[in-house]
């Protein structure tokens, strides 16, 4: 196994492992951010592993650094110490869920068998950010448009939201 | 290089955890946080596919998710902020009315 | 990890963390002395020796680490004890990509003077100053206190509104030299550019004789002179000092996010604000003020100049050397901007920051971006 292997292994469980505590976090919501934010920056690692390297620089700034911090920001502004209601008792979409799970489980299992191509050679400097730049601003750059005019609803939706009384 | 197939195996794990945290929780934050996962597995699997191909349109996508995501946290977070002002709650539960 | 590696990185550890963090301390309490008029910081001696008060930080050490270490009833243990190291490593590992030095050859082998030298290491940085916002917001967090929890409130709102302007303001810069690694772009800032050139390329003036005498160093600060001002505001705002200090604020909420630290964790909250001034002045220094270039004076120029008599290898070193101390001036010189601006301005109200960033700082970092881009259209800059 190579020190890559190893490195992805690691991030991969860390991942798994933070996900299912902020799943079962149920009591304390800051806690459970908290557990998102090792699941975000593992997945940096993984990231990584896979030729990433802008991709995983910006899950860090942008998921661990301003919407994690967004979320906890909203839960200390409310202060909101536990959750003020019992944890859910709806047994029937839980088993559904369950099942559901299984189901997954079992359609997922025949992947572990390697049946996928090989993994391309990469051209120089993939995934960096002169190629990914490249390709944002010449043949995606319609879609980069787009993103911003969401963002500019979302920004003027999210004050909108948030504004007491407007005047 | 692990196989390909861990690394999306990983991928619907991250995002049944997402989902299941989605459908079960009642707090809203919780649940917001749930979707976060979700998109961050949905990454996952783009890159697995940009990488195998060599194909820079899957890091294009994942640019365009996590700015769909930012956007999403922002309007939700000032619903969650809404909420409490008005219903003094974050369950979900209580937001059942379509106006208050 | 090969040797070379692990001497940059041991000689880093020791300039930043071991001395100047340390001494930062008293210049902060001298400083603050004397633009108060007082005597400031010369009580600790050993055996009588009191060097002007150098000895205060180790005494602050002694005294720090034997101090009790307390947790507060119903705080979250875990948390509590996790915030100071997640607010002092982010601080330490930050100069990994900063470069001290340029690239030397001894004959075959070249000797880059930074630690790691990745292609994205702007990228690095704000990856890097973002995980440090969660050490200030879990400390208040856990420390079950009000004042606590609304310092690091401020702090959390704070960080991530200066820190899109942050990335905003160096946007130009990543433009001018077209790279994100800081390597690179200090190799670009050893040279100069002719203040008058412009004459000559628009073809106005066939030649502008001895006009082409009048040079300034190539320079982030002079090439972005508005980037430089928005981001060393940005930076002093992330790094939580005065005048943006709204989330310590100690006429308000006694100390903020740190107030329920006792002993060498508090040391920790304290050490990691003072490594930081050194990594701001290092990335300013990097990304702005040429690196570790000397003015007017190109490696090349310096290196053919020693090398016919003293030979190359003795020339390429006293280059490497005076590059060196040029970088550690020039960090110098930012941090006592930073130290002096500490104590001459009165802190901001919590919305006047808010403000500043979101309705000036932030407008402006994009104009500078599409004036930039402009300018490089016209200059047909890197078209």
């Amino acid at each position: 196994m190579t020190a890559t292997s190893i490195f992805f292994y690691a991030c991969a469980a860390l991942a798994v492992v933070s996900a299912l505590a902020m799943l079962l976090n149920v009591r304390n919501t800051v806690a459970s951010a908290l557990c998102l934010v090792v699941t975000m920056i593992s997945l940096a690692g993984v990231f990584l592993v896979l030729d990433a390297y802008l991709i995983a620089a910006l899950q860090i700034m942008v998921y661990a650094g301003a919407i994690v911090v967004l979320f906890i920001f909203v839960v200390m502004l409310l202060n909101l110490r536990h959750d003020a209601f019992a944890p859910n008792r709806l047994i029937p979409v839980k088993f559904l869920a369950c099942l559901l799970g299984v189901w997954a489980l079992v359609r997922l299992a025949p992947l572990f068998a390697r049946y996928l191509p090989d993994p391309a050679t990469l051209p120089e400097g993939f995934g960096g950010y002169r190629h990914v730049g490249l390709a944002l601003y010449t043949d995606f750059v319609l879609t980069f448009e787009v993103a911003s005019f969401l963002l500019l609803g979302a920004m003027v939706g999210a004050v909108m939201l948030a504004k007491r009384r407007l005047d | 290089m692990p196989p390909m197939e861990h690394v999306i195996v990983l991928s619907a794990v991250l995002f049944a955890i997402g989902a299941i945290g989605a459908l079960t929780r009642r707090n809203l934050i919780a649940i917001l946080m749930s979707i976060e996962l979700m998109l961050n597995a949905v990454n996952l699997a783009f890159l697995v596919f940009a990488r195998m191909w060599a194909d820079v349109t899957g890091h294009i996508f994942v640019l365009m998710v996590i700015t769909v995501a930012a956007a999403e946290v922002a309007v939700g977070l000032g619903i969650v902020i809404a909420l409490v002002r008005n219903r003094d709650s974050v369950n979900v539960e209580d937001a059942s009315l379509l106006k208050w | 990890m090969e040797l070379e590696t692990i001497l940059k990185t041991a000689f880093i550890l020791a300039v930043v963390v071991l001395t100047f963090a340390p001494i930062i301390t008293w210049v902060e309490r001298k400083q603050s002395a004397v633009m108060q008029d007082r005597i400031g910081a010369n009580r600790a001696d050993l055996g009588g020796i009191t060097l002007l008060g150098l000895l205060h930080p180790l005494a602050d050490v002694v005294k720090l680490i034997f101090k009790e270490d307390v947790v507060p009833r119903g705080a979250n243990r875990f948390m509590h004890l996790l915030a100071p190291v997640i607010a002092a490593v982010p601080a330490i590992i930050a100069y990994a990509v900063i470069p001290f030095g340029g690239s030397y050859a001894y004959g075959d082998r070249i000797v880059n003077l930074v630690v790691a030298d990745v292609d994205w290491g702007v990228l690095y940085i704000f990856a890097i100053g973002s995980i440090a916002a969660y050490g200030t917001v879990i400390s208040g967090w856990a420390s079950n206190n009000n004042w606590s929890l609304l310092g690091s409130l401020r702090a959390s709102a704070q960080v991530i509104s200066y820190e899109v302007t942050m990335g905003l303001s160096l946007v130009g810069i990543f433009m001018v030299f077209q790279s994100l690694s800081m390597f690179e772009m200090g190799l670009a800032q050893d040279t100069t550019i002719r203040l008058f050139g412009f004459l000559e390329h628009f073809g106005w003036v066939d030649d502008i004789g001895f006009l082409g005498f009048l040079q300034i160093p190539n320079w982030g600060i002079f090439l972005q002179p508005l980037g430089f001002l928005m981001f060393f505001t940005c930076a002093i705002a992330e790094n939580k000092r005065a005048p943006f200090d709204c989330p310590e604020g100690e006429s308000e909420i006694i100390a903020g996010y740190h107030l329920e630290y006792s002993g060498m964790r508090f040391g920790l909250f304290y050490m990691s604000e003072f490594i930081e001034i050194v990594v701001i002045a290092g990335l300013i220094t990097a990304l702005f003020l040429g690196g570790w270039s000397i003015p007017y004076l190109p490696q090349a120029t310096l290196i053919g100049g020693i090398a016919p008599v003293f030979g190359d290898y003795f020339a390429t070193s006293i280059c490497m050397i005076l590059h060196v101390v040029s970088f550690f001036a020039k960090v110098i010189v930012v941090i006592y901007l930073q130290m002096a601006m500490r104590w001459s301005l009165p802190r901001f109200r919590y919305d006047q920051i808010m403000d500043l960033c979101w309705k000036i700082l932030l407008p402006l970092s994009v104009a500078n971006v599409i004036v930039t881009g402009g300018l490089m259209l016209v200059f047909g800059v890197g078209v």
